[in-house]
């Protein structure tokens, strides 16, 4: 454990896995997340990417400005899916309930 | 390559340091006996099969990073519930690849074989689930018709409200995406393929004496054969020489929970609606649903619209599933086949492409054993009936009988 240096508390990823990761030649900040699992938490990469991004620049000899973000994926914070479920925008399809905002059978029978 | 080339599978604790899989930004080679075009699960099973099979001067060009198309945005499901005997035969091979993947490429790729629950909602899809069970059944796949009241013993926090009958076939499975291509990326560059990412390819150029010029963004590439796995963009590749390929790009879209303790055994699907959803040995309920009427496009935007109607039907399904948090959305394209089937083997007058492609957000789970199979084929041995079954031609000549549609594309 000594010396152990975390960049991405979520998943438990360190520096040395950072470094194994662009040792096999996974080294695009896309392939680094997936090697590695950095970003995949509930904070989805925003405490620890710019962490990982200068560490991958260091470790690569890029310039900072040459390592772009990673795909950032919705939603914006993680969301419950009793919530989702009551967009009305949801497509219904011809067995679901009936009425724009009809919802879930579940909290139809509470 | 040095003396610690990676023969072993130590690499798992981190501590040797192994030759790199991809290439990075060195030269292209000038020539190749093969060149195979799309670094996905497809083209590196392939190269890793030719590879091994002692082909020398095998070359793979991926557009952008490894994993970037859709084998790096499916989700995870291997099954060997189809429609037709050929695609059930071959998920049976496909499945016993995917138990001897850790052991054979030395990747763990948390395959968990917690079986498949079709779930129907009407004597249809009922009646539909019972003649496939009948055809899987001959092929020795135990499949099995189940009361709504059994499909509960499986999965207790089912609401049935609306189920009138399930199957399920106990040795359907998942597994990890991700670490299957490095698996067969890795192995594949230790056989002595070479990988090379962030290669766009541009032209093909055909020679006279047989073979083509890959031309890309980073240099030439003679190639004495080229196979077209780029899934999606097949058409794209194959337009580059005329051959017309009659797949198209359907986005499905797809999303990832918060990761929970380990509860649901079978990946959950639902006719009515392609829902699906299964839990990975992360812990997260990864699922989707077919919104019917979508356009063909290369687009891979994330919508309001599918997180809605994926919770709404997910939580209807499994209502206790309504406080568990959504923690990322994305998508990727199937490349969607007229009949359903792949298309595979050399194209009709141009001998030397060859195609892998058509799998309809299938070739994730078609991979392991098409791989095998083209790599048994193009290493001098007798082609598998897939090659002359799923041609090209039966497209526009009627070699294939209308009976081999494949109809249970779901999810």
């Amino acid at each position: 454990m000594a010396g152990k240096i975390v960049l991405c508390r979520c998943e438990d990823v360190t520096l040395a896995d950072l470094e194994h990761s662009v040792s096999r030649g996974y080294r695009d900040i896309e392939e680094v997340k997936r090697y590695t699992g950095f970003g995949t938490g509930p904070c989805q990469g925003k405490e620890c990417l710019a962490a990982v991004a200068t560490q991958l620049a260091l470790l690569t000899g890029q310039a900072p400005s040459a390592i772009p973000p990673f795909t950032s994926r919705p939603p914006l914070a993680p969301t419950p899916l009793r919530l989702l479920a009551r967009d009305p925008g949801a497509y219904r399809f011809p067995d679901d309930p009936e009425g724009p905002d009809a919802p879930p059978e579940s909290e139809r029978k509470r | 390559m040095d003396e610690e080339e990676d023969t072993s599978r130590a690499d798992v604790s981190g501590e040797v340091r192994l030759p790199a899989t991809l290439e990075g930004a060195g030269p292209l080679p000038e020539a190749a006996e093969i060149v195979i075009v799309g670094g996905g699960v497809v083209g590196l099973s392939i190269a890793y099969h030719l590879a091994k099979g002692g082909l020398e001067d095998v070359v793979v060009v991926e557009r952008g990073y490894l994993a970037e198309g859709a084998s790096g945005r499916n989700g995870g499901g291997v099954r060997q519930q189809w429609s037709t005997e050929l695609n059930i035969r071959l998920m049976q091979e496909s499945v016993e690849l995917c138990r001897r993947f850790a052991v054979d490429l030395g990747v763990n790729v948390w395959f968990r074989q917690g079986g498949y629950l079709f779930l129907a909602r009407n004597a249809a899809e009922v009646a539909r689930l019972e003649k496939n069970i009948a055809l899987q059944n001959r092929c020795g796949v135990a499949t099995r018709m189940l009361e709504p009241r059994q499909a509960l013993e499986i999965v207790p926090e089912l609401d049935l409200t609306g189920i009138v009958g399930a199957s399920y076939n106990p040795t359907d499975g998942i597994l990890f995406p991700w670490p299957f291509l490095w698996g067969y990326a890795r192995q594949a560059a230790s056989h002595g393929a070479r990988i090379f990412t962030q290669t766009p390819v541009s032209g093909l150029e055909p020679q006279k004496a047989g073979g083509y010029v890959v031309h890309t963004a980073r240099g030439a590439i003679r190639a004495r054969r080229v196979i077209n796995a780029t899934g999606a963009w097949s058409p794209r590749l194959g337009a580059m020489i005329g051959v017309q390929i009659p797949t198209y790009p359907i986005r499905h879209e797809i999303c990832s929970s918060e990761p929970l303790k380990p509860f649901l055994r079978p990946m959950v699907s639902e006719l009515a609606s392609g829902l699906y959803c299964s839990q990975s040995m992360r812990g997260e309920i990864v699922g989707g649903v077919t919104i019917p009427g979508h356009e063909s496009t290369y687009g891979m935007g994330s919508t309001m619209q599918f997180l809605a109607t994926y919770a709404r039907r997910l939580v209807r399904l499994m209502p206790i599933l309504g406080d568990i948090k959504i923690l990322r959305q994305w998508a990727g394209p199937y490349d969607q086949s007229p009949d359903g089937n792949p298309i595979l083997g050399a194209v009709p007058g141009h001998p030397d492409f060859f195609l892998a492609c058509g799998f309809v957000g299938h070739g994730f789970m078609m991979a392991p054993i098409v791989g095998k199979l083209y790599g048994e084929w193009l290493t001098g041995g007798p082609p598998h009936e897939i090659f002359s079954r799923y041609t090209l031609g039966r497209f526009t000549d009627g070699s294939t009988p209308p009976h081999d549609k494949e109809d249970f594309n779901i999810g």
